[in-house]
């Protein structure tokens, strides 16, 4: 009798699985990959359509063409998964057996559970960059903009890579006074965090950035209302931020099937998930990676990247009986756009916050520091993630646990 | 690690006030600290949050954000804010003896 993995997911996570998984296991075992659609996004590449430094044809790909062959692909939506019965029910009622389920669908973006940001003046002057429709809406917004309000706001977290916003301020920035008009903005940094970024080291140099850059920053903000016609957020504490023209990162939740599956998610419709071996805590045979994972984790590419190598492992030992290996330690690696041909880079884990020093080892890439290398270690990945990370390859020199070398423990914390 | 006194118990908090060791809390703190967060009265509605969060805590090692609290608790958003004018998670964290959330990333 053959094996069949169900990977739910074609995006970076499933993708990725699946392509190590058919590397990785004998042909006995069937691997089908579920998605609604067939557009797979690059969505590190959404930031930069608003300043019309990508645009979305460069960034989107089908789907199907990044699995290897002998990986099945069913388009289709997902009703629910029905856990003790071990099957996923599709959107048109048919239904498919799993003896290994991966649950790679992400997060979705839920603009509609803040009052007033999908009423009037959405997608006038007030848009989201983190969909293809919003990121090309906020281009043609940016042409006709000549000077005013512009707040960039998080409503909470977590978000989809968390400094993505941070870098659409730094890259502002840049376009504005690349137009000239610089000095006829107000550029505003809106966040519901009590600073510049989650971890305080990189908060601080962040922070120093943003003041660097003229951007005010504004924390504690847990924003309650959209009110586009008047230009204004309002916080639940009754706080105001005044705008023209408002970027703003809507609530994630995990995928709505997860809802409809009793015992699968949380109440965001996370999946609830083993921090070092990625099964998840709903059912032994049910695996996590990527964004729908509850994990303690940035939501980002380098983290489904660095995930992928544990878990196929995991779903290898699974099938064969063995104990997990409890291995990923919360690696993430994240570039961060600062305008100006440069970026900063910062690596951390579950333990280890984003230090300063050098890349993989001493003699690396700068971290937690502008460089222009930086910058075109950024521009190098979108073809690394097409030719490499989709396809399962692992980075030369970068394993899955983050190195150590290279990283100034000062500032030590109490 | 700084210390504080509530109810004649001297108590190990973090930096910013927060319970080292949620099993130090017993009911008859609360009031105490709630004060020290600038809420005079602890009504019905609190307790109903600060023993959602005590329950958040047992179960799952860590406060839930106020998202979370508002999707479950069955107190809203709004009301939570009501309740805990500067910010319902991490004050009724504070209050409840449980450490700060670390729901953001």
């Amino acid at each position: 009798m053959t094996t069949r993995i169900v990977v739910l997911g074609g995006g970076t996570g499933g993708t990725l699985a699946a392509n190590r998984l058919r590397r990785d296991l004998d042909d006995d075992v069937e691997i089908v990959v579920v998605d609604q659609d067939d557009a797979h996004v690059y969505q590190p590449g959404l930031l930069f359509v608003p300043f019309g430094l990508a645009h979305l044809d460069e960034i989107v790909r089908p789907r199907q063409r990044q699995l290897h062959h002998g990986i099945g692909y069913r388009q289709a939506a997902v009703d629910h998964v029905e856990l003790d019965a071990d099957r996923v029910v599709l959107g048109d009622r048919s239904v498919l057996d799993y003896d290994v389920l991966v649950v790679a669908t992400g997060s979705t973006l839920v603009p509609e559970e803040t009052e007033g940001l999908l009423g009037p003046g959405w997608m006038e002057k007030v848009f989201t960059f983190y969909t293809p429709d919003g990121a090309a809406g906020l281009h043609d917004a940016l042409t006709w903009f000549d000077g005013g309000r512009l707040v960039v706001n998080i409503v909470d977290m977590p978000i989809k890579c968390p400094v993505a916003p941070l870098e659409f301020c730094f890259l502002a920035d840049w376009y504005l006074q690349e137009l000239g008009i610089r000095d006829r903005v107000e550029l505003t940094y809106v966040t519901p965090l009590d600073g510049a970024f989650t971890k305080p080291v990189a908060s601080a140099t962040l922070a120093g950035l943003l003041e660097e850059k003229g951007v005010e920053l504004v924390t504690e903000f847990n924003t309650g209302e959209v009110d586009g016609p008047g230009g204004r957020l309002v916080s639940y504490d009754s706080r105001e931020v005044g705008f023209d023209l408002a970027v703003v990162v809507p609530l994630h939740s995990g995928a709505a099937y997860v809802g409809r599956s009793p015992g699968l998610g949380d109440e965001l419709n996370f999946v609830s998930t083993d921090e070092h071996t990625l099964q998840s805590k709903a059912r032994p045979n049910v695996f996590v990676i990527g964004d729908a994972a509850n994990l303690p984790v940035s939501k980002a590419g380098s983290v489904t990247h660095f995930e992928g190598e544990v878990l196929v492992e995991n779903i290898r030992r699974f099938l064969a009986g063995e104990a997990l290996d409890a291995s990923y330690d919360g690696h993430a690696s994240c570039f961060i756009e600062s305008g100006f041909h440069k970026a900063l880079l910062i690596d951390f884990n579950y333990d280890t916050e984003p230090l300063p020093g050098h890349f993989p080892t001493s003699v690396g890439l700068p971290l937690l520091k502008e460089s222009r290398l930086n910058h075109l270690g950024k521009l190098m990945f979108q073809s690394f993630y097409w030719h490499s990370l989709l396809p399962g390859r692992d980075i030369p020199g970068v394993g899955s646990a983050m190195p150590a070398r290279g990283k100034h423990r000062e500032p030590s914390r109490p | 690690m700084p210390t504080a006194v509530y109810a004649g118990k001297s108590i190990t908090v973090n930096d910013e006030g927060f319970f080292e060791n949620p099993d130090e809390w017993t009911e008859e703190m609360a009031p105490e600290i709630a004060r020290a967060s600038g809420i005079d009265e602890l009504t019905e509605q609190h307790w109903r949050v600060l023993k959602f969060m005590r329950a958040e805590y047992a179960e799952k090692g860590t406060g839930p954000t106020v998202r979370v609290l508002g999707k479950t608790s069955g107190v809203s958003v709004k009301e939570l804010y009501e309740l805990f004018p500067k910010g319902p998670a991490k004050t009724a964290a504070k209050i409840a003896g449980i450490p700060k959330p670390r729901g953001c990333i």
